[in-house]
Parts: C-alpha cells; structure tokens; sequence
C-alpha cells in the first residue's frame, strides 16, 4: 500500500530560498540547489519548489534553475510558479519536474487543469489552493500571493478542480502560514472528505506533532512544510521519527536509526 | 568511472533526463540517442518512457527502433533495462486503450490495474517485495520502497517476475530474462533505493559482458 509522504516545499523568491511568514514577510536562506542537495540526504519523500515572484511578475518560470535543481534530486519533484500554458507545462517537465503546480492559472483559466490532466496525465497536474479568512470570517480562496480573494469557496473549489483532473491539491492556509501553531485541521479535513485525490497539508508547521496531526486527524497523504526544514535541527529526521512512533506508514530510507528515538523539551532528539 | 557505452533511448516519450541524471550521479557517461547506429556501438541499454503504449510503438516504428533494438537485445544479447513504459513495451501486447503488439522479447501482457476501490493512476511510494537471487537486488534492505507512476501493469509468467508490489492485489513489477531487466517503477526517482538497484544492473551488465553472471 502507499506510504504516508513528507515533503519540504521551498519557496524562491528572486531565485532564493526564503522563509514566508503570512506570505508577507520573507527572511532570506540561500542557494535552493544546495538544500535539494541537503533534503537529498534527509530521508524526505518528494520536493516542491514554489517561485513565489513569477506570476506577479509576469514571467516564466526559472526552466534553468529548475534543471539545476532537478540535476541532483532523485526523488519526485514538483515546481510551481509561473506555469500559465500547456506550453509551460511542457517546458517545466522537460527541464525535470514530475509534477507541476498551478495556483493562479487554476483559478483564471481552469480550462488548463483539464487540458494538462489530458496531455500529461492527471499525476503531472496539482492545483495549489491558498485559503484565507476574508473580511466575513469565512474561509475562501486567494491567489496571487494571497493578496487577491476569488470569491471561491474552498471545499468547492477542491471538488471542481478534481472534477476537471486535478491529480493532487497542494492546500496552504495563509492564516497559518509561518506561524508555528500547526495545519488548518478542520479545513484540511472537509477537503480531503470531498475529493478522492490525495491533498498534501501546508501552512503553520512549528513542531513535529502537527505533521503527525495532518495525517490522524486532518486526513491528508501527504504533510508539507517549509520554514521548520530550514533552521531546525535534524528536522525532517524528527518529523519521520515522530511519524513512524505514532504508527503511520511511512517510507525510511536513509542511514538514520529511527527506533527507541525520543525527544527532549525542545523537540531535539536525546 | 566506467568504460561502457550506455545508450538511453529517446524515442519522444517523456523526459530521459533524470535517467541520465541518475547514472551521471554513479559515475557513467551515457547517451540519450534515437541514432541506430549511435545504439549498435553502445554495450548497455536504457529503454525508459513515460505515456500511452500505442504511441510509443508507433515511435519506436517510426523511428525504425523496433527492429534495432530487437536485433540488440534478442540477437546481440546486450544488457537491457526497461523502466516503467519501457518494461511495457517489451511484452508481447498491451490492452491500453485498444489493443496492441508490443516487442514481444518476452511472454507477457499488459493490463490495466484492477479495480479494488484504490485509486488509478497507481502514484507514490510502494514496497517492493523482492526475490533475494536477483542481481537487481542485492544489498538492499528488507522491505525498501520506490516510487511508481502507472495505471498499467504486466501479467507474467512467475518464473519471470523478481520482484512484486501490492495495491490492493500483488501485481509483478519486475522481470528478468536472460539479459533482460524491466522494473515498472522508478529507480532514477526512487532516492537511494532507486541508485541502488541502478548501480545493481550496471555492475551486472558489466559482468554479464564479462560471461561471468547470468540471470
């Protein structure tokens, strides 16, 4: 059977990795070829890589960063950011990616998902759906960095995109985003009741019990996360340690012993 | 840094890329080439490839690969690894989407996954239960994972097969004949396991050249 999924997303900004907080504050890390070569040797099971400027900005996404990137990563790879076309599509599959992620262009021209899950095959297309609190308190959809509201409710809108051959959802709470407090669980939750297809959890990670929590109780295949990868000790160790010790299936495959593992105050290993 | 000549076969079916990647990362020079003669002078071949049968046969045909590649692996005997589509092309027909012939190297048929109630495509990372005798597998831990993208597989005679996954039903997802290899999952995307079994094949193409191993 499948194996539970823990993926680091990196998010580029001017081509280098930062940390989001809100999606309105950026702290700068560096080179993301150097921590695909990191995450390479941390026992993670694919890697997302969002360029977070590209569609502000109007342009395409970085195809010789990603072949960089791709040139040292053996384990699935999906980029977002900047993917407009089927063209785009393309372009970003031959440069290495086995998925793409569309978030902009799912919500202006969802004829794309449909087209994309057509030629590629449904597994190559992942719609990345950003929630936030609008003025009413109710959750909806944003794009563009999340300054934009659509008008969109969320579980409907995950419903529509698996109907036109969505093959994943990439959830991220902008409420949540960098603010350590875990995963929009009760969200994540009606989303992935509604739909077949598997959604990755993202947004709030600050301990290694919220990736636990997205899988037990909110539901998710898959738990994502960024800043957490960045400046934690061992995290990503910790976080399959932590998984595996509440029995979840998940995929081992590096040196690291994972048995009898436990934690001190802080969360690091003893 | 080795002194064969790989050839990784480009007939338009999905990126050969992070293949090529994959065996860089281990040390060999390779080569992406639909050039008949460029596949006559190498001594190890990749046939990898992602999409729909029908149109990789079409290629292949178009290409004038068929009769090469036979001539290759069947006549020649050169060390041949199929991944994913490429494991598929090698049996004899596939069901997908009408019926068609494939290669025919080895006696098996490609069906679409049973319906169980899991979902198809078949995506992500799966156990794979291997045979210990099996030069593919050596050295690799009890029960390592890889990585799989399909919603075909291929029926097989079981003296055949080396290696099994479950989804829901046991399906083969790995074959050996003679100098044959085909693996229906992704080594080249599979982390360390997938190098593994990848440095596995290229060591035992080397001695099978050698005389010294068969399958």
């Amino acid at each position: 059977m499948l194996k539970y999924r823990l993926i680091p997303c990196l998010i580029l900004k001017q081509g280098r990795l930062v940390q989001s907080i809100n999606f309105k504050r950026y702290l700068p890390i560096g080179r993301p070829e150097v921590a695909i070569e990191f995450f390479m040797n941390w026992d993670v099971d694919e890697i997302t890589i969002l360029d977070i400027d590209a569609t502000r900005e109007n342009r395409k996404p970085k195809f010789e960063l990603i072949e960089k990137i791709a040139f040292h990563c053996f384990l699935p790879i999906t980029v977002g950011g900047g993917i407009s076309s089927v063209e785009d599509i393309r372009d970003v599959l031959n440069a290495g990616a086995d998925k793409i992620a569309i978030n902009h262009a799912a919500v202006k021209t969802p004829d794309l998902i449909t087209e994309g899950a057509e030629i590629f095959g449904t597994q190559c297309i992942v719609v990345s759906i950003d929630v936030k609190t609008n003025p009413n308190g109710n959750p909806e959809v944003v794009i563009d960095s999340g300054t934009q509201y659509t008008g969109l409710e969320p579980v409907a809108w995950a419903v529509e995109v698996e109907r036109r051959g969505a093959g994943e959802i990439l959830f991220n709470s902008v409420d949540k985003d960098g603010c350590r407090q875990g995963y929009d669980l009760k969200l994540i939750k009606k989303i992935q009741d509604a739909v077949k297809i598997p959604v990755v959890a993202c947004g709030g990670v600050g301990k290694v019990e919220h990736f636990v929590e997205g899988i037990t109780k909110g539901g998710a295949h898959a738990v994502a996360a960024a800043n957490i990868f960045q400046h934690t000790e061992h995290s990503t160790i910790i976080a399959k340690a932590a998984m595996k010790k509440a029995g979840i299936d998940i995929r081992l495959d590096t040196e690291a012993n994972y048995e009898n593992i436990e934690f001190d105050e802080y969360g690091r290993l003893v | 840094m080795s002194e064969s000549s790989i050839a990784i076969i480009d007939y338009g079916m999905g990126n050969l890329k992070s293949v090529s990647n994959a065996l860089n990362h281990l040390g060999y020079s390779c080569h992406i080439t639909n050039d008949p003669a460029h596949i006559r002078d190498s001594n190890i071949i990749i046939l990898p490839g992602v999409g729909a049968f029908g149109t990789a046969m079409k290629n292949l045909r178009s290409l004038g690969l068929d009769s090469v590649l036979t001539e290759e692996i069947m006549v020649k005997k050169k060390p041949f690894l199929g991944i994913c589509l490429g494991m598929q092309l090698i049996a004899e027909t596939s069901d997908e989407k009408g019926s068609h012939s494939g290669l025919g190297w080895i006696k098996g048929k490609i069906k679409h996954l049973p319906e169980t109630g899991l979902r198809i495509p078949h995506v992500g990372w799966n156990i794979l239960n291997y045979k210990d005798e099996s030069p593919l597998y050596q050295g690799l831990g009890k029960t390592p994972s890889v990585y799989f993208v399909h919603s075909y597989y291929m029926e097989c005679n079981q003296e055949l097969a080396d290696a099994y996954s479950d989804y829901g039903l046991p399906f083969t997802v790995s074959v050996c004949q003679d100098n044959i290899h085909a693996v229906q999952y992704h080594p080249e995307k599979s982390h360390h396991t997938g190098l593994h079994i990848l440095q596995n094949f290229l060591t035992y193409a080397e001695e099978y050249q050698k005389g010294v191993s068969e399958c």
